[in-house]
């Protein structure tokens, strides 16, 4: 039954590990947006990927109209098109987070979880034999660093003193007014 | 009822939820209305499991969908295995349903803005079954990623719902990292395709004895990666506790219990049809150690009870993917009975922790205190569940794990005896770590002041409590419920059953196009092709 020629074409073979590179560099991105486009490339790498699967291109796979040996495969193209509407249904979705993202702190980033830095603050506080030789003299330890960085919602106080502040936003209860 | 006439209603679990979506969202404005539909709807599919779980145990039921026999069509399949989880998560299911309802109800009553919006909520609710419910059925690999990707779309919905602050960033890292899982299942199914030229799961496990064993072991470690992002394990869990715990109680319950179960699913279904020669073993076997041990000193180092519970979540799935990489029948049937257990339990947890959140204000260990006194009754709601999850004699969690270490005894390598004793450290671990939290929430004198005339609605309590008494009665249960997963899990190493039930019809499987099913009963032969562990 095999009689489509499967020898995949260097063109398409190429194309699918760019797309795939881009897609992988884009995906380690902070921002949704990039996020989101570095998906749609992997995404159609995939597809491009299951028409190298399906062998080279051939008449429509209709009975009557096609010899049965010069048909494409058809089932390959059926899962690209399930894939193809799964994708733009996705990317609907995530373009409506980024944007509220946006509406939200006027950026689309994806943050730090909050509770991971209150982790941190509580060890900063209980171990003080961890501390950067290297901001020795601003008597600032790793952990104190690693409790500081990127707070994004706004209304933490990020002196890093206090280990409960942060608990109205861990429940997602204050948000900041669109700009 | 026979496997013939069952075949009719395999289909219904993922038809019905399906219209019932539909349905929910025509009727948007009428949450009166939306309720009912969502209640009957999972009602039916509870009802129609049990009858799946019956028709089962005498072979596999199948129903080629459209009419089109496999492998040309597309087949729904219900095995023990399938059946089982089917019955389980319905059941559990339906009691987040209506404990979600109460919920609902009670903010409606007093005017709070209510956590879950109810137009959308019933739609995707729906949506959620249908995925799971299809995934758990499907015969085709192609299939099982649309099941996937149906309840993951849901799942994105309802896990940023009301959009605040705080979902939207959980929700960012739990989309980025299901999309990266879903791309990759859709590779690794490209690559199947290729190399095999089906992505129907019985004919796959026919020809994948031929294809060179390079390409299967990619093939199959690509699976791997796909279901283990989705399934939690190890190095690959760490969006799951960060995620899952901003979005309202029972959707956290509802994705606690059932999702990762839905990737290991995913993974014994392909592991033991696919590449039943087990070359992954191995790696199973160092990944369920990490993942219990890992999983549980995150639990510990937890402040906060919904964290703590994400992290023994993760942690408990070590012990399904242990007895998997055990890949006998004993190990297997024991990771069955694990999954039933942890679905139950896990689920009946983040439901009490809901109930906590409303009486005491938090989830913070550092702001509870004194519920023990202040509502008994909760506290009994919570102790049961835990002493359950933690393995204390002679509740379902003990069995599973009992089963898990014998059978890790009984291989006798020194991998199975360290993963033995993994497993006990675990266990004893996740005593420690909800003994902690018994003692924050309940027992300790509270910090802050905690209102004492709040009353928690009788809906959302009784919910909770009949999943509790389940949690008990899988005790009660417990020796059928073992033989069932031993049966199940002979099933699923034997292999051939599963097989000859999709081809049962003997004219089918030559790929012709003119080869529409006949009316004939596909099943009469497949009665005494698959030899159960009955003993």
């Amino acid at each position: 039954m095999n009689v489509i020629d499967t020898t995949p074409s260097l063109a398409l073979v190429l194309a699918i590990g760019v797309l795939f590179a881009a897609g992988v560099y884009l995906l380690l991105e902070r921002s949704l947006t990039r996020v989101l486009l570095g998906f749609i490339l992997m995404g159609n790498g995939a597809n491009l990927l299951f028409l190298v699967a399906g062998g080279r291109s051939g008449g429509a796979p209709l009975v009557g109209t096609t010899p049965e040996d010069e048909m494409s495969d058809p089932l390959v193209q059926a899962m690209v098109l399930t894939a193809i509407v799964i994708t733009l249904g996705i990317t609907a979705f995530v373009l409506a987070m980024a944007y509220r993202s946006w509406q939200l702190h006027g950026h689309d980033e994806v943050q730090d979880d909050l509770e991971d830095r209150r982790v941190a603050r509580h060890a900063a506080r209980n171990a003080p034999a961890f501390t950067d030789t290297d901001s020795e003299e601003s008597g600032e330890t790793l952990d104190d660093e690693a409790a500081q960085v990127r707070d994004e919602t706004g209304t933490d106080s990020a002196d890093g003193t206090d280990g409960t502040d942060g608990t109205d936003d861990a429940e997602g209860r204050t948000t900041r007014e669109p700009r | 009822m026979t496997p013939d006439a069952a075949q009719y209603v395999v289909p219904l679990p993922v038809m019905l939820p399906l219209f019932a979506a539909g349905l929910t969202l025509a009727l948007w404005r009428h949450s009166r209305a939306q309720r009912i539909i969502t209640v009957v709807t999972l009602s039916a599919v509870v009802a129609i499991s049990v009858v799946l779980l019956v028709a089962a145990d005498s072979g596999p039921v199948v129903v080629d969908v459209g009419g089109w026999a496999a492998p040309v069509g597309i087949d729904l399949v219900a095995d023990r295995l399938s059946a089982l989880m089917l019955t389980v998560s319905s059941i559990v299911m339906l009691c987040v349903l209506l404990y979600s309802l109460a919920q609902g109800v009670a903010d409606d009553a007093a005017g709070d803005d209510a956590s879950i919006p109810t137009a959308i909520y019933h739609p995707t609710y729906m949506v959620l079954a249908a995925g799971v419910f299809n995934a758990f059925l499907s015969g085709d690999l192609f299939n099982l990623y649309v099941g996937f990707e149906v309840f993951l779309a849901a799942s994105y919905v309802l896990l940023t719902l009301g959009g605040t602050g705080e979902r939207i960033r959980a929700g960012s890292i739990y989309v980025v990292v299901a999309l990266l899982s879903s791309v990759i299942f859709l590779v690794a199914i490209a690559v199947t395709y290729a190399a095999t030229g089906t992505v129907n799961l019985a004919q796959l496990s026919e020809r994948f004895a031929d294809i060179d064993p390079g390409v299967r072991l990619v093939i199959q470690l690509l699976l791997l990666l796909a279901f283990g992002i989705k399934a939690a394990i190890f190095p690959l869990s760490a969006w799951l506790p960060d995620s899952y715990p901003t979005a309202p109680a029972p959707v956290t319950a509802v994705f606690a219990g059932l999702l990762t179960k839905v990737g290991v699913y995913a993974i014994i279904r392909t592991q033991t049809l696919l590449f039943p020669e087990g070359h992954a073993d191995t790696v199973l076997m160092w990944l369920a150690l990490l993942t219990m041990l890992v999983g549980i000193l995150g639990a510990v180092a937890q402040n906060d009870i919904k964290r703590l519970l994400s992290f023994t979540l993760v942690s408990h799935v070590g012990f399904m993917i242990f007895g998997i990489s055990l890949a006998t029948e004993p190990g297997m049937s024991a990771a069955i009975f694990y999954v039933v257990h942890h679905i139950t339990v896990q689920t009946t947890l983040f439901l009490v922790v809901g109930l906590v959140e409303r009486r005491g204000g938090s989830t913070s260990l550092d702001r509870l205190g004194g519920l023990a006194k202040l509502a008994p009754g909760l506290a009994i709601l919570f102790f049961i569940p835990a002493m359950n999850l933690a393995g204390i004699p002679p509740m379902s969690g003990f069995l599973g794990k009992l089963g898990l270490v014998q059978e890790g005894i009984a291989q006798d390598t020194w991998l199975t005896w360290v993963l033995v004793v993994g497993s006990v450290v675990t266990s004893l671990l996740t005593l420690y770590a909800i003994v902690k939290a018994w003692n924050k929430a309940f027992w300790q004198t509270a910090p802050a002041e905690i209102p004492t005339d709040t009353r928690l609605p009788r809906g959302m309590v009784g919910p909770a409590a009949a999943l509790v008494v389940l949690g008990l009665g899988l005790t009660v249960v417990a020796g059928p419920l073992y033989a069932y997963s031993e049966r199940a899990a002979g099933t699923l190493l034997d292999g051939h059953s599963y097989v000859d039930a999709v081809f049962s019809k003997g004219d089918r499987g030559e790929g012709e196009s003119n080869e529409v099913a006949t009316d004939e009963p596909p099943l009469e032969e497949t009665g005494g092709t698959d030899e159960g562990g009955d003993g």
